[in-house]
C-alpha cells in the first residue's frame, strides 16, 4: 500500500511533537549544559569544555574507573540474562498448548509479572530470596549452602539474574508464540509427510518464521536490561560494595546523590549516545525486515 | 507433547511461587513472619490491610498514583492518536526521522532524566503535583501509544476514510463518529499500556514528588530503609499493587505480545 504525500499530516503530528519535545528536548539541551561546565555552588557557572568528558573517558581518575566498571557489569548483566531469557523463552513458546482454556489461562498467568511495579518486584525477590524469612532464602540454606544476597557478591548477582528471568522471560516467551502462531498448518502437514524430524522442524520452519520477533524481543530485553535500576535498587541497593551498581545506578548516585552535575551529565550523555546507537541499528534493522515482510 | 506440558506448569510454578509468597505474608501477624517458617498463615490476620486503609500516608499513596497515571494515560492517548493517524496515512517530509526519534525517547533510561526534569519542573513550579509525573512519564508513553495506534490504524483500509470524505464528513466529524470506533480495541490496549507503564515506573515518580504527590511506590521504600521492618505491611501494599494489573489483564490476554513490541508484532 503507497501513502500519499501530505505535509498537512505535519499539523497532526505537531502535539505529540510539542510534548516529547518538551520532555525530551529541552531536559537534554539542560544536560547538555551542565556537561561542558563547573560550578561552585551558588548557581555560578563557568565553561569547562570537554574536561568531564575526557575525566569520563580515562580509565585512571575516579570517574573514568566508576564509570567503565559499571558499564563492564551493565554489559555483562545485559549478555546473562539474553543468554538465558532468550533459549527459555523459545521453550517455553514452543511448549504452549495448542488450544482451549489452557491458552488464555497460560498466557494470562504468563503475563503477571509483567505487570507488577518495578519496585514490587524488587521487594517481592527481597523477601522471598531472604534467609530468615523467604522460602527461596530459606530452602537453599536448608539444603547447606550459606547462601546470603545482602553479603556475599556472587549470591547478590544470582539473586538479581533469577529476578529479572522471573521478571521477563514471559515476554520473549509471548513475542515468540505470536511469531509461531503465524505459521500455516500446511507447513506441518507438508514437514510430517516428507518424515522431518523435530529438529528440522524447528530449524527450517520455526526458527526463520519466530526471526523477527526474536529480533524484537532481543533488542528490548537489551535495552530495558541496560537501563535497569528499581529492581535491583530494591534488592541489593547497588552492593554488596559495588558488585551490583549498573550504570542507572550510578548514574542517579552522581546525579541525586552527590550533585555533581558536570559528570553526571558527562555520564548522561555518553550513556544516552550508546542508547540512540543501539537504537538505530534496531530501528534500521527492523524496517528492513517489515519491508521484506511486505514484500513478501 | 508431554514434555511441553510439564515445561508450562514447572515455569508458571517458578514465576507463582514468589508472588504466593508475598500474598502468605501479607496475611501473617510479623511475629509469625520472624519468628517461624510457614508455608501458609497459621493466624490469618487482616490487620495489615486495615492498616494501609486507614492511615493516610499510605492510602493516599494508591490515591497520588492513581492520580497521575490516569492523567498520564488520557495526555498520551489524546496526543498521540492524531500523530498516529497522521503515520498511518501519510508520508511527509521527515516522517521516518520523526518515527526514530520517538521510538528512541521510549528507549532513553529515565535516570539520565531524573535531574533535569527536577529541575525543570521545579522552575515552572510543577514539583510535587500529579502534573510533573504525568508529563515526565509522556516521555516514553507517547511514543508508545503512537507506535501501538499505528499499527492498529494500518488494519483500517483506507477507503473507509474516502467513502467518508465523498459522504461529506468533515475530519474531525470523522474521525470522531466513525474513524475512533473502529479503532476502539487499539485505543483500549494503547491506554492499558500507558496506565500500566506509567503505574510500574518508580525512579522518576519519586524524584519528582516529595510529600503531597508521594506515589505508593516510593512510600514503600521509605519503609524498606527504615529500622525495624513492617514486613507485614509492606506485603499488603506490595499485592496491593498488584490488583489493576491483574483485573484487565484478562481483557487483553490477545494483545499483550503486541503492546509489549510497541506494536510490530
Amino acid at each position: 500500500m503507497i501513502k500519499p504525500v501530505n505535509q498537512k499530516a505535519w499539523f497532526l503530528v505537531a502535539p505529540v511533537l510539542l510534548i516529547v519535545a518538551f520532555s525530551a528536548v529541552i531536559p537534554l539541551m539542560t544536560v547538555v549544559n551542565y556537561s561542558v561546565q563547573d560550578t561552585f555552588g551558588n548557581n555560578q557557572f563557568f565553561w569547562n569544555g570537554v574536561g568531564w568528558f575526557s575525566e569520563l573517558l580515562d580509565r585512571s581518575t575516579d570517574l573514568g574507573g566508576r564509570f567503565f566498571d559499571s558499564l563492564g557489569r551493565n554489559l555483562l548483566f545485559s549478555a546473562i540474562i539474553l543468554a538465558i531469557e532468550v533459549p527459555l523463552g523459545i521453550v517455553i513458546a514452543l511448549s504452549m498448548p495448542r488450544e482451549g482454556w489452557r491458552v488464555a489461562a497460560t498466557l494470562v498467568l504468563m503475563a503477571l509479572p509483567l505487570l507488577i511495579p518495578w519496585n514490587v518486584v524488587g521487594t517481592i525477590w527481597q523477601i522471598f530470596a531472604r534467609g530468615d524469612i523467604g522460602l527461596l532464602g530459606a530452602a537453599v540454606n536448608a539444603l547447606g549452602v550459606d547462601y546470603n544476597y545482602v553479603s556475599n557478591p556472587l549470591h547478590a548477582w544470582i539473586t538479581i539474574v533469577t529476578m529479572d528471568v522471573w521478571h521477563w522471560t514471559s515476554l520473549v516467551a509471548l513475542l515468540c508464540y505470536a511469531g509461531l502462531k503465524s505459521i500455516p498448518d500446511a507447513y506441518y502437514q507438508a514437514a510430517r509427510i516428507d518424515g522431518a524430524s523435530r529438529w528440522a522442524v524447528f530449524r527450517t520452519i520455526q526458527l526463520p518464521k519466530m526471526q523477527r520477533v526474536l529480533l524484537i524481543a532481543v533488542l528490548l530485553r537489551f535495552m530495558d536490561s541496560f537501563m535497569i535500576y528499581t529492581e535491583p535498587f530494591v534488592v541489593t541497593g547497588g552492593g554488596p560494595g559495588n558488585s551490583t551498581t549498573f550504570l542507572s545506578i550510578e548514574l542517579v548516585k552522581l546525579a541525586l546523590g552527590q550533585f555533581d552535575l558536570g559528570k553526571a551529565a558527562a555520564l548522561s550523555i555518553v550513556y544516552n549516545l550508546i542508547i540512540l546507537a543501539v537504537c538505530w541499528v534496531f530501528y534500521t534493522v527492523m524496517t528492513k525486515a517489515d519491508a521484506k515482510a511486505g514484500a513478501a | 507433547m508431554r514434555g511441553g506440558r510439564a515445561i508450562i506448569l514447572l515455569y508458571l510454578l517458578f514465576l507463582m511461587l514468589p508472588i504466593y509468597w508475598l500474598i502468605n505474608m501479607s496475611f501473617k501477624t510479623n511475629t509469625e513472619i520472624t519468628s517461624v517458617m510457614t508455608l501458609w498463615p497459621h493466624t490469618l490476620t487482616f490487620d495489615n490491610y486495615k492498616k494501609i486503609f486507614t492511615d493516610p500516608s499510605w492510602y493516599n499513596g494508591y490515591i497520588n498514583s492513581l492520580k497521575y497515571v490516569i492523567l498520564n494515560t488520557i495526555l498520551s492517548v489524546g496526543f498521540a492518536l492524531p500523530a498516529a493517524y497522521a503515520f498511518s496515512r501519510y508520508r511527509f517530509l521527515g516522517d521516518k526521522h520523526l518515527f526514530f526519534w520517538l521510538l528512541s525517547n521510549r528507549m532513553a533510561p529515565p535516570a539520565v532524566f531524573a535531574l533535569p526534569f527536577f529541575n525543570l519542573y521545579s522552575a515552572i513550579g510543577l514539583f510535587d503535583t500529579p502534573w510533573a509525573v504525568a508529563l515526565a512519564h509522556c516521555l516514553f508513553n507517547v511514543p508508545l501509544a503512537v507506535w501501538i495506534l499505528e499499527g492498529f490504524m494500518s488494519g483500517v483500509p483506507r477507503e473507509i476514510d474516502e467513502t467518508a470524505a465523498i459522504d461529506g464528513y468533515s475530519f474531525p466529524r470523522f474521525f470522531l463518529k466513525i474513524f475512533t470506533p473502529l479503532i476502539a480495541s487499539g485505543i483500549g490496549v494503547a491506554a492499558f499500556f500507558c496506565f500500566m507503564f506509567s503505574w510500574v515506573e518508580l525512579l522518576l515518580a519519586r524524584t519528582l514528588t516529595s510529600v503531597n504527590a508521594k506515589p505508593i511506590a516510593a512510600t514503600m521504600t521509605r519503609t524498606v530503609s527504615a529500622a525495624g521492618m513492617d514486613w507485614g505491611v509492606l506485603a499488603a501494599a506490595g499485592v496491593l499493587t498488584l490488583i489493576p494489573g491483574a483485573l484487565v489483564i484478562w481483557f487483553v490476554r490477545n494483545y499483550i505480545a503486541k503492546g509489549f513490541a510497541l506494536g510490530r508484532v
